[in-house]
């Protein structure tokens, strides 16, 4: 299954806030 | 909601939340507010009961009590995650102490864990609940 990753960090903690759901933020190293 | 920061793009991002090693997965509630962190790879067993915990731990921020021991006992009974069921068998008992008030709820936790990961620090923690 695809992850559709949010890039922009302040647009999901928005996201998040406005549909009150938790956000799982990934710090990585890994290729993007 | 999944988010990803990459350490040579988004350098501030790591800053920002104390990130200082990859990887780093925080799990924060929907008002931003950091509930769980864990640092360095993990297999998927583990990585998935992490996340379980974290949002445990969400639940019991809210004091959803309920909610918050019914995700501690599903980690909890992960077979291949021990370190993190440790810790939820740990706060499952919590959880139901503080939504019945018994504290027959710590006793028995403290009983689990004398068959149950019996050489963890949450072993210990619970040991105090015995008796």
């Amino acid at each position: 299954m695809e992850i559709n990753w949010q890039r922009d960090i302040d647009a999901a903690l928005r996201e998040a806030k406005q549909s009150g759901r938790p956000l799982l933020l990934d710090f990585t190293a890994a290729p993007m | 909601m999944p988010a990803r920061a990459h350490v040579k793009e988004q350098a501030d991002a790591f800053e920002r939340f104390g990130a200082q090693w990859t990887p780093t997965v925080l799990l924060l509630d929907a008002d931003g507010t950091e509930r769980h962190r864990f640092e360095g790879y993990l297999p998927v067993p583990d990585f998935l009961a992490q996340l379980k915990l974290g949002l445990a731990h969400a639940a019991k921020a809210r004091g959803d009590w309920t909610d918050a021991e019914r995700r501690y006992r599903e980690v909890s009974n992960e077979p291949s995650a021990a370190e993190p069921a440790a810790e939820a068998l740990y706060w499952a008992g919590v959880s139901k102490y503080k939504a019945s008030g018994d504290p027959a709820a710590l006793a028995s936790t403290a009983q689990a864990f004398q068959t149950r990961f019996t050489d963890s620090s949450w072993a210990k923690k619970a040991s105090v609940w015995s008796g």
